[in-house]
């Protein structure tokens, strides 16, 4: 495999939606022969958390998601409660909860693979995870909070990574 | 006829990609594997991992929303 066929990702969102972008690209990518580094550095390290029940999804300040129902009859799957929702209400206890279950429903019945699959599927493919040291320190994670076979490193060795690739993608 | 068959019936994207990739991994050069699927969008993409892959793609039946995809292992 030449360096050249190399991809790197840095992965910034730590919600339960944008953890499914990098694990997709970088799998995929492995599929398409490429070799793949994630770098997770702030709140995508979230996305290397032995426990991901802490990754949630919301609507608040985040206007384009549409919020169909997953089940029920097809009128009511059809309407789009994003808008007709006042942002307010979304402040209410448990509401991220249940959004984050309405979307696992969603992503279950559209036969989505759930994140800790992909996540193990990149890992079989020997995608590389790289986590932010300085990050980690930053906002007091332990090492024994991840899951097992990644780096810890710093932005040097991102960019080491990447001088052999040619595909490099901010998420 | 075949030496395998996938059967990602319900998967959606990337994950017929994905088992087509391990599936084929474990076969040697010159075996047939069909990948049975519903996701509309892996007609282009199986395309585009043969392409990419240099795997074979020999034929493409589309039957009511099922698609069988014919590779050839190289």
């Amino acid at each position: 495999m030449s360096d050249n066929n190399k991809m790197t990702i840095i992965a910034t969102k730590g919600t339960f939606d944008w953890a499914f972008p990098p694990f997709i690209i970088a799998s995929t990518g492995v599929a398409m022969d490429k070799e793949v580094t994630i770098f997770f550095t702030f709140y995508g390290l979230n996305l290397l958390l032995k426990d991901t029940s802490k990754l949630k999804v919301t609507p608040l300040g985040n206007p384009g998601m549409p919020m169909k129902m997953p089940f029920g009859p097809k009128w009511l799957q059809n309407i789009d409660f994003g808008p007709k929702i006042p942002t307010i209400l979304w402040n209410i206890p448990g509401a991220e909860s249940l959004v984050t279950w309405l979307m696992k429903k969603t992503m279950a019945k559209h036969g989505v693979a759930k994140l800790e699959d992909l996540r193990s599927m990149c890992q079989e493919f020997d995608v590389k995870f790289i986590a932010c040291e300085m990050t980690v320190e930053l906002f007091g994670y332990n090492k024994e909070d991840f899951i097992d076979g990644i780096e810890f490193a710093g932005a040097a060795t991102y960019f080491e990574e990447a001088s052999s690739g040619n595909h490099h993608l901010y998420m | 006829m075949a030496d395998e068959t996938l059967d990602a019936s319900g998967l959606n994207c990337p994950l017929p990609i994905l088992k087509t990739k391990k599936a084929l991994s474990k076969m040697d050069a010159g075996k047939i594997l069909d990948v049975i699927s519903t996701d509309a969008g892996s007609v282009k993409d199986i395309e585009a991992f043969c392409n990419q892959t240099g795997n074979k793609l020999i034929s493409t039946v589309e039957d009511g929303g099922k698609y069988v995809f014919t590779i050839e292992r190289v």
